[in-house]
């Protein structure tokens, strides 16, 4: 087990440098001109200014030669330097990601929590009340644009009922927990100061909710399905027949096999996730890193964009290896090596 | 036997569906089991054995609805709440399946499954002193090396060997009473009768009373000490082994007799019973079996036969009578059916 995961690990690199090779050459083969974020707009017809950013930015050398030097900085950890925000790739980058991984947990924690209960729930009731109400909700979540659900309970809970608070990470007076992880529910808690975790928690529960829902319908659906499989399953029987209890029966034998198929699309969503949050990054005014990935593209960033691109192919590539290893655990047929 | 039965069924019904398309898989079954006695269930599929046996456990799915009682040591069992019937089953009362492919939870050690019902029923037991309990029930069902076998994963396990697990599971508690539904059904001949040997084993050892739901005549010959054969969702003949393999009164049990292949005997084509046993949902009226009785008359369409004393047995037929003890064996009535001899060779 831990050769294999050594070994995933070790391929890793060359993994990412086929992405980095396809992400840096497609976002330079995309037309306009990244100098115009660069320069200001009255500059931009003084051939001294532009040709002497061309310069600094390195874009008067050929592609080949740009590629070059910037697999030379990554392999160095250099991420580059942001055309628009002027900041290392990497800063902004380790500035931006607490953020969304924070949401993104715990989105992926209501919606694969409430996902599996609910679909545990619908298969138990199958075709009872519980089971159409269960299905409902869930299919609302999945087919709402992430969009408009924020934005409707954002103004229901927020703005009308007051119970919880607008967008961002924080209020606008509080200052963030000293940085340890960056994700401010951690830091706060680690820092003791249990105002500001109660608060970050507070601004966290409705954007977590927002995503988590979607993530919901997929999850109860898969769970719902292959419930429904295991219960006809002859251990289920056996598992009746000696004397087990209903929830017993429900979670410590049918859950245990039936959660087997839906690793994968939990491994997926939370990948998904890492750079997919854009909307309800914007919806809550959260400083993510879809936010940054989707003004890195509008302004042809192309050390940004590409930056972003490893990060959302490090998430999947991680993530798959979790999903594998988890399945291992999960199931013992199915040996690593 | 004096003492009082270990499991009484009396007019059991177990009716799936609702209405028009409704069935009765199980029509008004009486069966008794002694303490420490075999019971075989014999019947082809659909005939209503294994229902009966997962309706006298409350087993059924939520959608079966139950009619009739059955009384484990005097207790009534129908209708009686989920809680009180957890205690039982798994405990005074155990079942194994047919397949033990499929019977095992894959994702879970044999030992865990086994230290599982002890525990069920054992609350204060450790999880230790049931592993080690789980390692000498093992033992008993004869899997070799049980200390490494415990935490074996069912895929790792032969056919055999699952079963013999199973069996150590439902014995587990030292139940009264064991249902074994099809046990040897899905294993290789050989194994069947190492199976069988098991089970012979423990009921000495242990006294449990068994019920052995087959289709194999074969394998309640050697083990049982009185057979029951079920057709149509009820019992259409009893009495103790002997006597209903040598002096059956129903056409239907003598036809199934023929059809066992004999060793003994040099026969050109097996003896089937014509036709198919019926569905569900359609019924015949009268006898059940009579569209594929050679014995049919008129009454038997239209007035259904009770269970009554005849010679030896207590059989199911308007004409148990005619059927006379055969001298020297079988006799087979399906000799005069015209339908034989238009298949003959």
């Amino acid at each position: 087990m831990q050769q294999y995961i050594l070994r995933r690990l070790l391929m890793m690199p060359l993994l990412l440098l086929g992405v980095v090779t396809v992400a840096f050459f497609l976002s330079h083969v995309t037309k306009g001109d990244p100098l115009s974020s660069v320069v200001s707009e009255r500059q931009m017809n003084n051939k001294v200014v532009v040709e002497a950013a061309r310069k600094r930015w390195g874009l008067d050398r050929s592609l080949p030669d740009q590629y070059r030097i910037y697999l030379g900085n990554l392999v160095t950890g250099d991420l580059g330097t942001s055309f628009r925000t002027k900041r290392g790739v990497g800063e902004d980058i380790a500035d931006r990601l607490p953020a969304t991984l924070e949401l993104v947990v715990a989105a992926m924690i209501v919606g694969t929590g409430c996902g599996i209960g609910l679909g545990v729930l619908a298969a138990h009731k199958r075709n009872e009340a519980a089971d159409h109400g269960a299905r409902f909700f869930a299919l609302i979540g999945s087919s709402i644009p992430v969009f408009w659900s924020g934005l409707i309970l954002l103004y229901l809970f927020s703005v009308q009922l007051g119970w919880l608070p607008g967008a961002g990470r924080l209020d606008a007076r509080t200052a963030a927990p000293p940085f340890v992880t960056g994700m401010f529910t951690v830091d706060a808690l680690i820092a003791g100061d249990l105002q500001t975790f109660l608060q970050a928690l507070g601004h966290l529960i409705l954007p977590a909710f927002v995503l988590g829902w979607a993530v919901m319908g997929i999850i109860s659906r898969l769970v719902r399905a292959s419930m429904l499989d295991v219960l006809n399953q002859d251990y289920v029987l056996t598992a009746r027949a000696k004397g087990a209890a209903e929830l017993r029966v429900l979670l410590h034998h049918a859950l245990r096999n039936a959660l087997i198929p839906t690793l994968t699309i939990i491994g997926y969503s939370f990948a998904y996730l890492i750079t997919g949050a854009v909307l309800t990054e914007a919806i809550f005014s959260w400083p993510g890193i879809g936010s940054y990935a989707v003004e890195s593209a509008r302004a042809l960033d192309y050390p940004a964009i590409v930056g972003v691109t490893i990060i959302g192919a490090l998430a999947f590539l991680l993530a798959n290896l979790v999903t594998d290893v988890a399945y291992a655990l999960a199931n013992p047929k199915i040996k690593l090596g | 036997m004096s003492q009082q039965p270990l499991l009484e069924i009396a007019g059991l019904k177990v009716t799936f569906g609702r209405g028009a398309a409704s069935a009765d898989a199980v029509a008004g079954v009486d069966l008794t089991v002694a303490p420490g006695e075999v019971l075989g269930i014999v019947g082809e599929s659909g005939s209503g054995k294994s229902v009966t046996m997962l309706a006298a456990m409350g087993l059924t799915p939520k959608s079966a609805r139950i009619g009739g009682s059955v009384r484990f040591r005097g207790q009534e069992l129908v209708g009686m709440p989920q809680k009180g019937l957890r205690a039982i089953r798994g405990a005074r009362m155990a079942m194994i399946f047919q397949d033990p492919l499929t019977s095992l939870n894959p994702v879970l050690t044999i030992g865990a499954q086994v230290a599982e019902a002890l525990r069920l029923h054992n609350p204060g037991l450790s999880r230790k002193a049931a592993m080690a309990r789980a390692v000498e029930l093992l033992a008993l069902v004869s899997i070799p090396e049980p200390e490494r076998r415990v935490r074996q994963y069912p895929h790792e396990f032969s056919g055999g060997m699952r079963q013999r697990a199973m069996i150590a599971m439902a014995v587990a508690n030292s139940p009264d009473l064991l249902i074994a539904d099809e046990p040897t059904t899905a294993l290789d001949v050989t194994v069947q009768a190492q199976i069988m040997e098991v089970l012979k084993e423990l009921r000495e050892r242990l006294g449990i009373g068994l019920v052995l739901i087959t289709h194999d005549l074969g394998v309640v010959a050697g083990a049982a000490d009185r057979i029951a054969v079920m057709y149509g969702g009820r019992v259409v003949e009893q009495g103790k082994v002997d006597d209903v393999f040598y002096r059956s009164r129903h056409p239907y049990t003598r036809g199934l007799l023929a059809s066992i292949p004999k060793l003994d005997v040099r026969q050109e084509r097996l003896q089937p019973i014509e036709g198919a046993p019926p569905s569900l949902t359609s019924r015949p009226s009268g006898c059940p079996f009579h569209p594929r009785c050679p014995l049919a008359e008129a009454r038997c369409s239209s007035e259904e036969p009770l269970l009554r004393q005849v010679g030896a047995v207590e059989t199911r037929c308007h004409f148990a009578e005619r059927l006379d003890d055969p001298e020297g064996g079988i006799v087979v009535p399906f000799d005069k059916a015209p339908a034989r001899k238009a298949v003959g060779p």
